[in-house]
């Protein structure tokens, strides 16, 4: 058995883990934080100079088609560096969507230029509240134009392009939904920035009259692809998760030997090394989550939807349940805006949140095992 | 990243198939599958004696205890064949139970501490179930702080004689050899005064009585010591250096309990699937699917945490710290699982009995059990102390005690 990445994945993660450390410190991650720009520009410029936009991307289509466990390790490495730019929308999303269902024309156009980062795409789903659902989706698609109003959109108010899921027929059932890629530059097309808890990246809404759309697979199957694209993102999404999650209890760690409180570091009292210890059992059940998720991923497997869900469970609660105790172990420290421990409760609940919530994935993951279990 | 077997490992595993498919005891299988959460029943016939005939087949077969070396009743095999091993033994590896405690705790520490002749005579016949060993340790007033124990072993000529009384030990009553830790010095600090012996469990002097536990069963046993004579050559390790002796034994016994735990969520999930409430199945049920979800990841957490220390293993590494956090994450879970799988019962959840209506009592058995999951073996306070210092590496405890002589240590808290 070899469930483990390989050396060179390894040293992957160790060149991301690198060039964040010098690209992407808190002090860049604070430039979005405050307002004084809407993503890190520069270091996604960085991102597409080392490859790892394209990481998992074929050559044929300007990527370095290495595949989907080498993704999994940069996500890891992002989310720990808590890094401000539209990776997950447009490499988890967009770009997986078009992988899955894009026609060869529509892959030469876009993947190359994510790979290069010339263009930031975004998955247009959710229609206000609730979770992913056929039944939810109220924008309409007819005669190549889309009408209707998309929030929230991760990245929309700085994406080039989005892939929206829209309604072809009128039942509220799955063969009811398609995709459809629209140019978000296009006219037809208003962009409104929305405010929300995780500061170091962007939402929006986004209003379509009579935008134009090219259709993205077949008329009818968008909910199929959608599906797939969501299990493929949650994986991906989840190892962001542990990344955030195992900086998070760092902090705590590393605060916990420094502070000094009744004349010792709190690290030696047991309220304090018990809530660390639980902090890193649950970050560790995500970890060991998400390999299973990054092996049925990269392979393609059948168990991928049930091990996606797992991941994405797992990692939903360890990445929370770290950056509320991080928080706690600072005490009142760690209630400032100058201590980082902010940034990492906020983008733990907005991710929580972002692909569905938790209670949509227990939901998916609880159907997925009896599907099983009854074959 | 895969699940495959190396081709050498592949095969180990098909020598050790063959080897199971035409040796193991058949005809219980089914009773051994059954057995869920650490109970084993067979109708007919007494598990000790059901399990030496295994255990003494497998030593034929160089199976027993076949990560030791040859010379010693092994087989020589590497930590991984080990797992493998466990892997094909299956359900027939319930059956080794009543050796675990020498197979993991006593036959390391005298194979680290023991003399060349002890290790020769003892060793061999303990890993073929000839003689079973239990581990003399926990006491009344000794538990998480083992080190404070009392029982007494003074030097007399060639011999020592013991005076104490030992608790919570498994199978004191059909073993054949116990491995003792006691005090012979009280005039220094308790780690200080340690020392580790083995000992006949058929010597005079020697009383074992069962406990009843809190659960209503009696699994474990008080083993009464009135003025028992231990010789000097049965004394593994220094005079004083009993508690170094002490780790050897405890860390294995960490690994080896870890290895095959049972985390209820098998049952739970099959109970809350046939369950039907007033609205339909449980499992329907928004509230328990939630619930089902979240002790299903734990569970799957574990297994996979189980699977990256063994392809630590595979690839010659030691596993990582991560197995450390096994009993503590299965037994809160059982014991929530239990709590919770009356609730969905109702009034009949406070039912116990045989009834197919409640799953033969299966949940309430393992609310009851289930507290001594979260203690046996390290508590769950122990356990996030051990992850807290040795994982994370935040300071130990300070030790108010770690300086004083034993005997001026208070006794009572009030």
């Amino acid at each position: 058995m070899n469930f483990d990445f390989s050396d060179e994945q390894k040293q992957m993660r160790d060149e991301a883990r690198k060039f964040l450390a010098e690209q992407c410190p808190p002090k860049a991650v604070r430039e979005v934080l405050d307002g004084k720009a809407p993503y890190d520009r520069s270091l996604w410029k960085g991102l597409a100079e080392m490859g790892f936009l394209g990481v998992a991307i074929p050559e044929q289509f300007g990527g370095a088609g290495a595949g989907h466990l080498e993704l999994c390790v940069i996500a890891e490495e992002m989310g720990r560096a808590l890094a401000p730019v539209p990776f997950s929308s447009t490499v988890y999303l967009a770009a997986e969507a078009i992988l899955i269902a894009g026609s060869d024309a529509q892959k030469q156009k876009w993947l190359p230029k994510i790979a290069s980062g010339d263009a930031i795409g975004t998955l247009a789903l959710f229609e206000g509240k609730g979770n992913p659902s056929p039944k939810a989706i109220n924008v309409t698609a007819n005669g190549g134009v889309l009408n209707g109003i998309k929030k929230p959109v991760a990245d929309g108010a700085i994406a080039d392009f989005a892939v929206v899921a829209a309604r072809t027929g009128t039942g509220g059932r799955e063969s009811d939904v398609s995709l459809f890629i629209v140019d978000l530059k296009a006219g037809g097309v208003e962009v409104k920035p929305l405010t929300n808890i995780d500061l170091t990246r962007g939402q929006a809404e986004i209003t379509f009259k009579d935008a134009k759309a090219e259709p993205l697979g077949a008329a009818g199957e968008g909910w199929s692809v959608i599906t797939q694209v969501l299990d493929r993102a949650a994986v991906l999404m989840a190892f962001e998760q542990v990344g955030g999650a195992d900086r998070a209890l760092e902090m705590g760690r590393d605060y916990a030997l420094d502070r000094i409180a009744f004349g010792r570091p709190i690290g030696s009292f047991q309220a304090v090394k018990h809530m660390l210890a639980d902090m890193y059992v649950s970050a560790t059940l995500a970890r060991s989550n998400c390999y299973y998720g990054a092996w049925a991923l990269s392979t393609n497997a059948g168990e991928l939807p049930e091990a996606a869900a797992a991941a994405r469970i797992s990692a939903t609660q360890a990445f929370q349940h770290c950056a509320k105790n991080n928080i706690q172990v600072h005490g009142g420290m760690g209630f400032t805006w100058e201590f980082d421990c902010h940034m990492y409760y906020r983008r733990a609940n907005a991710v929580a949140v972002g692909l569905g919530s938790l209670s949509y994935w227990e939901d998916a993951l609880i159907d997925r095992m009896r599907k099983k279990n009854a074959a | 990243m895969n699940f495959d077997d190396t081709p050498q490992e592949a095969e180990f595993r098909a020598i050790a198939r063959k080897w199971v498919a035409v040796n193991a005891p058949k005809e219980f299988e089914a009773e051994l599958s059954k057995s869920s959460l650490g109970r084993i029943k067979l109708a007919k016939h007494d598990m000790v004696e059901v399990g030496k005939a295994w255990q003494k087949k497998k030593a034929e077969g160089g199976w027993a205890c076949l990560h030791w070396p040859k010379e010693y009743g092994g087989r020589g095999a590497t930590p991984i064949e080990r797992v493998i091993w466990q892997q094909e033994e299956g359900v027939y590896g319930k059956l080794t139970q009543p050796f675990q405690i020498g197979e993991g705790m006593c036959g390391p520490t005298v194979m680290a501490w023991g003399s060349e002749d002890a290790k020769r005579r003892y060793l061999p016949k303990l890993a073929a179930g000839e003689e079973i060993w239990c581990q003399l340790f926990s006491e009344p007033s000794a538990g998480s702080d083992v080190a404070g124990l009392r029982t007494r072993a003074e030097k007399q000529g060639d011999n020592w004689v013991v005076n104490g009384q030992k608790i919570w030990t498994s199978g004191a009553h059909y073993s054949d050899y116990g491995l003792l830790i006691a005090r012979t010095d009280p005039n220094v600090p308790k780690h200080k005064g340690l020392t580790m012996f083995f000992l006949d469990m058929k010597s005079p002097g020697v009383e074992v009585r069962p406990i009843k536990q809190a659960n209503g069963m009696q699994e474990f046993n008080e083993v009464y010591f009135t003025d028992v004579v231990i010789p000097d050559s049965q004394r593994l390790g220094a005079v004083g250096e009993g508690w170094s002796v002490s780790l050897t034994t405890l860390m294995n016994e960490r690994m080896s309990i870890g290895s095959r735990l049972a985390t209820g969520v098998p049952e739970m999930f099959e109970f809350c699937s046939n369950l039907m409430l007033e609205d339909g199945l449980a499992i329907d049920d928004p509230a328990v699917r939630s619930k089902l979800a979240s002790w299903a990841v734990k569970s799957s957490g574990l297994k996979y945490t189980s699977y990256r220390a063994i392809s630590a293993l595979s690839k010659g590494e030691r596993p990582g710290p991560e197995n450390s956090i096994g009993k503590l994450v299965s037994g809160m879970m059982l014991q929530d699982i239990a709590t919770y799988a009356m609730d969905l019962q109702g009034a009949s959840g406070a039912l116990t009995g045989e009834s197919e209506e409640l799953v033969h009592g299966q949940f309430q058995q393992m609310l009851l059990s289930s507290p001594s999951m979260r203690i046996a073996g390290g508590t769950d306070e122990i356990l996030r102390n051990i992850i807290a210092e040795r994982v994370l590496g935040l300071p130990g405890d300070i030790r108010v005690d770690k300086d004083v002589p034993y005997n001026k240590i208070p006794t009572k808290g009030r």
